[in-house]
C-alpha cells in the first residue's frame, strides 16, 4: 500500500517535470537558455503571449493597445539575428523577449493614451528614455498597459478605458495606477511590464497580482517621456515573475540621462552579478508605526512568518520607530496633487491630445485640490507645511537607516478590494497608499514581493533601503524567494 | 446636522475657473463635499510643529546641473505638428487670445 502511494507521488513528480510549460509562462532568464539554445525562436514566444493576450484580456482588461503586426516583425528580426550571428545575446541582453509597457510611457508611433481621454488619439513622434533603452537591448513591446487615467489612483478603476480585473477574484481591483502592467505579467501576456510609481503605484498592483514589483530610487531611471504626474515623486520601475529578472531590467533602465537632470551620474551596478550574496548578518528593522491599527490581521500574519523566515535565514530582526509615519499621507496628498494641478495644465488641446472637457472625476478632483493648495493665501499652510513635513519623514528613514540595512512592511493595509467598494470615497481610495508614499516622499527605492494567499487573494510585503541600494534591495529578496521555493 | 465644509461652493467654482475646469452643477456639490472631507484628513498636519524645519522640495541632493550649450538631435517641425488638430504653414493654429 505505502508501496504504491510512494509509486504514484513519484510518477506525479515525473508528471510535472516532463510536462512543457508554455512559452508565455516563462520568466525572462529561462527564455533567453532557450532562445540561446535554439529550443524555440522569438517568433513562437511572441504568438504564445498574443495567444494568451488574445483569449485573457477580454476577461481583465489589461491592455489598451496590442501591438501584433509590429511585434511579430520584431521577433522575426530578432530570429534572423539570432541564427545568424548567435553571439548577439550577449550584445542584446532582452533580445526577443515580448514586454507590455505601461501607457503612460511615449513609445513613437504607438498610441500613448496614459489612461486618459484626454490622449485618446495621441500618437507620441518620440520614445521615452526607458523605452529606448529596452529596445536596444532587443526587447519587443507586445502592448501598452490599462492604468488609471494619468496613474491617478490605487484600483485601476479611474481609467477611462474601463476597470482592470483582478486575475485572482475577477471581482475584485488589481491595484494601480499600473493595473494592467501587474497583470499582464500576473496572466502571463508578458514576461514583463513597464510602471511608474509615484506613491505605491507598482508596488501596490504587485502586491495584489502577486508578482515581484520595483520601485527605483527616485533619479535612478529617467522620467524622459514618461507622462509626468507629481514630478519630485515620479520613480520608473517594472513588474516581473522572479527577482532576478527584476535585477536584470534595472541594469538596462538605470542610469545618466541627459535629457532628466534628476539622473545623477552615478555608476550603475551589475546587479545580477551579487543577486546570491549571502544576507546573514544584514540587520533588518520593521517600523512599528506600519503594524498599528488598520492593517489586516491575515497579513500582520503573513508578515510575521516572514520575519520568522529572515531570522532563519540568519537575518538580525529588530523592530524600529519612524515617528512622522502618521502624517506622511497628509503631506502626501497635498505635495502630489499640486504637483499634478501643474502638470496637467499644459493639457489645452492646441499642440496634441484633446480639450480639458475630457478630464475623468479623479484627475478634476486633483487638478483642484492642488489649485487651491498652492492658490495665493493657503501655499503657506498646506504647500510649505507638507514640503517641511517632508523634512521630517526623510530624516526619520535617515536615522532609521543608521540602525538597520533594510525595513520590511506590509504594502498594502487590506487585501485586494471589490471593485466599486471605494469609488464614490476618494479618502477611503487614498488610505490605500498609506505605507507606500513614504518611500516616494523620501526618494527610497521599495521592492514588492510576492509573500502568499489570504482566502485565495495575494499579499506581498515591501523591503525598503536607503536611497541607491537597490542591489542589497535584490540580494535580500533574491536570498527569501530562493528560501520560500 | 448641517454638513460643515471646509470649501464653499464659491471656492469649488474659483478654482475650477483658475483651472479651466467646466464644473456641472451637480460636479460642483460632489467636489465640494469630497473635497472637503480630503482637506479636513491633511488637517493633521496642524498637530506637527514645523516652524524651524527647512522644506524639502527635491531628494537627490543635486543642484545646479548645467550642460554645454550645443544643439543636439531634435524633432522636425513635421514630427512636432503630428498631433495637432489644426495647423497651416509649420505653425499651430489656435483661437485669437487679443481682440483686434
Amino acid at each position: 500500500m505505502l508501496k504504491r502511494k510512494i509509486m504514484v507521488f513519484l510518477s506525479s513528480k515525473r508528471f510535472l517535470r516532463n510536462k512543457k510549460m508554455k512559452l508565455n509562462e516563462l520568466a525572462i532568464k529561462e527564455a533567453q537558455e532557450g532562445l540561446k539554445n535554439k529550443k524555440f525562436s522569438s517568433t513562437e514566444l511572441v504568438k504564445s503571449c498574443l495567444a494568451q493576450i488574445k483569449s485573457q484580456n477580454r476577461g481583465v482588461n489589461a491592455l489598451i493597445t496590442t501591438c501584433e503586426e509590429e511585434a511579430l516583425a520584431q521577433a522575426k528580426k530578432a530570429d534572423d539575428l539570432i541564427i545568424h550571428s548567435p553571439l548577439s545575446i550577449l550584445h542584446y541582453p532582452l533580445i526577443g523577449i515580448p514586454l507590455v509597457i505601461k501607457d503612460n510611457f511615449c513609445t513613437k508611433g504607438i498610441k500613448t493614451t496614459a489612461g486618459s481621454k484626454v490622449l485618446a488619439d495621441f500618437i507620441p513622434v518620440y520614445d521615452a528614455t526607458v523605452v529606448a533603452k529596452l529596445k536596444k537591448a532587443g526587447a519587443i513591446i507586445i502592448g501598452k498597459a490599462n492604468m488609471d487615467a494619468w496613474a491617478h489612483g490605487s484600483s485601476g478603476e479611474n481609467s477611462d478605458f474601463g476597470s482592470t480585473k483582478n486575475p485572482y477574484d475577477k471581482e475584485s481591483v488589481s491595484g494601480g495606477s499600473s493595473s494592467g502592467s501587474a497583470v499582464s505579467v500576473a496572466t502571463n501576456m508578458a514576461l514583463a511590464a513597464t510602471g511608474s510609481d509615484t506613491g505605491g503605484s507598482i508596488r501596490l498592483p504587485a502586491s495584489f497580482c502577486h508578482v515581484v514589483g520595483l520601485k527605483p530610487t527616485y533619479g535612478r531611471v529617467s522620467r524622459y517621456g514618461i507622462i509626468a504626474m507629481a514630478s519630485s515623486l515620479d520613480a520608473i520601475g517594472h513588474f516581473t515573475k522572479t527577482v532576478e529578472d527584476s535585477a536584470l531590467i534595472l541594469k538596462i533602465t538605470a542610469g545618466h540621462d541627459d535629457f532628466d537632470a534628476t539622473t545623477p551620474k552615478m555608476p550603475v551596478p551589475d546587479y545580477e552579478k551579487n543577486l546570491g550574496a549571502s544576507i546573514k548578518g544584514l540587520k533588518l528593522g520593521f517600523p512599528k508605526e506600519y503594524f498599528n491599527t488598520g492593517l489586516n490581521e491575515e497579513i500582520r500574519k503573513k508578515i510575521n512568518e516572514s520575519l520568522e523566515q529572515f531570522k532563519k535565514l540568519g537575518v538580525e530582526v529588530k523592530e524600529v520607530s519612524l515617528p512622522h509615519t502618521e502624517y506622511a499621507l497628509a503631506a502626501y496628498y497635498i505635495i502630489q496633487p499640486s504637483e499634478v494641478s501643474s502638470n496637467l495644465a499644459r493639457y489645452d488641446g492646441l499642440r496634441f491630445g484633446l480639450g480639458r472637457e475630457n478630464f475623468g472625476d479623479e484627475a478634476k478632483r486633483r487638478i483642484m485640490l492642488g489649485t487651491y493648495t498652492l492658490s495665493s493665501g493657503y501655499y503657506e499652510a498646506y504647500y510649505l507645511k507638507a514640503m517641511q513635513t517632508r523634512t521630517l519623514i526623510k530624516k526619520d528613514f535617515d536615522e532609521v537607516f543608521k540602525e538597520v540595512d533594510v525595513l520590511l512592511t506590509p504594502v498594502s493595509p487590506t487585501l485586494p478590494f471589490k471593485i466599486g467598494e471605494k469609488a464614490t470615497d476618494p479618502l477611503q481610495m487614498y488610505l490605500s497608499d498609506i505605507f507606500t508614499v513614504t518611500a516616494n516622499l523620501a526618494g527610497l527605492p521599495g521592492l514588492a514581493i510576492p509573500n502568499g494567499k489570504v482566502n485565495n487573494l495575494p499579499v506581498g510585503f515591501q523591503i525598503l533601503g536607503p536611497q541607491f541600494s537597490e542591489e542589497k534591495l535584490f540580494q535580500v529578496a533574491y536570498s527569501y524567494e530562493q528560501a520560500k521555493q | 446636522m448641517k454638513k460643515i465644509y471646509n470649501l464653499s461652493e464659491e471656492e469649488v467654482k474659483h478654482v475650477a475657473k483658475l483651472a479651466k475646469l467646466t464644473l456641472t452643477e451637480e460636479e460642483i456639490k460632489k467636489f465640494q463635499s469630497q473635497l472637503s472631507e480630503v482637506l479636513a484628513y491633511v488637517d493633521v498636519l496642524k498637530k506637527l510643529e514645523t516652524k524651524e524645519i527647512e522644506p524639502t522640495s527635491q531628494v537627490t541632493g543635486l543642484e545646479n546641473i548645467f550642460r554645454e550649450d550645443q544643439t543636439g538631435q531634435s524633432l522636425s517641425a513635421k514630427e512636432v505638428l503630428a498631433n495637432a488638430k489644426k495647423k497651416n504653414n509649420g505653425l499651430f493654429v489656435i483661437k485669437a487670445i487679443f481682440k483686434k
